[in-house]
């Protein structure tokens, strides 16, 4: 799992099936002072996350997972919204 | 499994449900010497680490579910599974 911050929102009308009532969201995966890692992905969110919020997100074949009756194509989904991060200071 | 030192930890109270009374920590990859790496994680908590403390993060979610002894399949990926006490390399023997 790791960190990311929602920057926008997709919309696609013609998708997998599976895919009807996830909402779509564009995330940058973030390290802990905000720096992006890597690129940024589209992501399936399960939350009611809103753009501008940091989450939290699994990737890989956990990321099908989320819903218990079903199973969806997706390899990065949201599973939490961050309220606080508690950092040591280094 | 990889090297990582705790950072910190996550307040979070909307999650999916399987992150439920779980202590969801933020951890950095560091080299065996120590030094601090890219790709900072969030992992779930399994042997009450605390923030410093040097840890065995297992990034696998079929590993995740034997250990959390989990029925079906859950969005967990990543989690502590040791307190590193103390790492032997041929290049801290080579300094002493």
């Amino acid at each position: 799992m790791k960190l990311g911050r929602i920057q926008g929102k997709v919309w696609a009308t013609v998708k997998d099936p599976k895919l009807n009532n996830c909402t779509l969201y564009i995330l940058q995966p973030v390290d802990e002072d905000e720096n992006p890692i890597g690129m940024a992905q589209v992501a399936v969110d399960t939350v009611s996350s809103r753009e501008g919020d940091l989450v939290y997100w699994v990737g890989g074949a956990e990321a099908t997972f989320p819903f218990p009756d079903r199973q969806i194509p997706s390899d990065v989904t949201i599973v939490g919204l961050v309220d606080r991060l508690d950092l040591r200071k280094q | 499994m990889i090297l990582c030192k705790v950072i910190g930890s996550i307040v979070s109270t909307i999650k999916h449900d399987s992150y439920r009374n779980k202590k969801i920590m933020l951890v950095r990859p560091i080299s065996p010497d120590g030094k601090f790496k890219s790709g900072t994680m969030v992992a779930i908590d399994t042997v009450r680490a605390g923030e410093g403390d040097t840890v065995l993060v297992m990034s696998e979610g079929r590993s995740t579910m034997d250990i959390l002894e989990l029925k079906n399949r859950e969005p967990l990926r990543s989690i502590i599974v040791g307190v590193v006490d103390r790492i032997d390399t041929i290049s801290s023997q080579l300094k002493k």
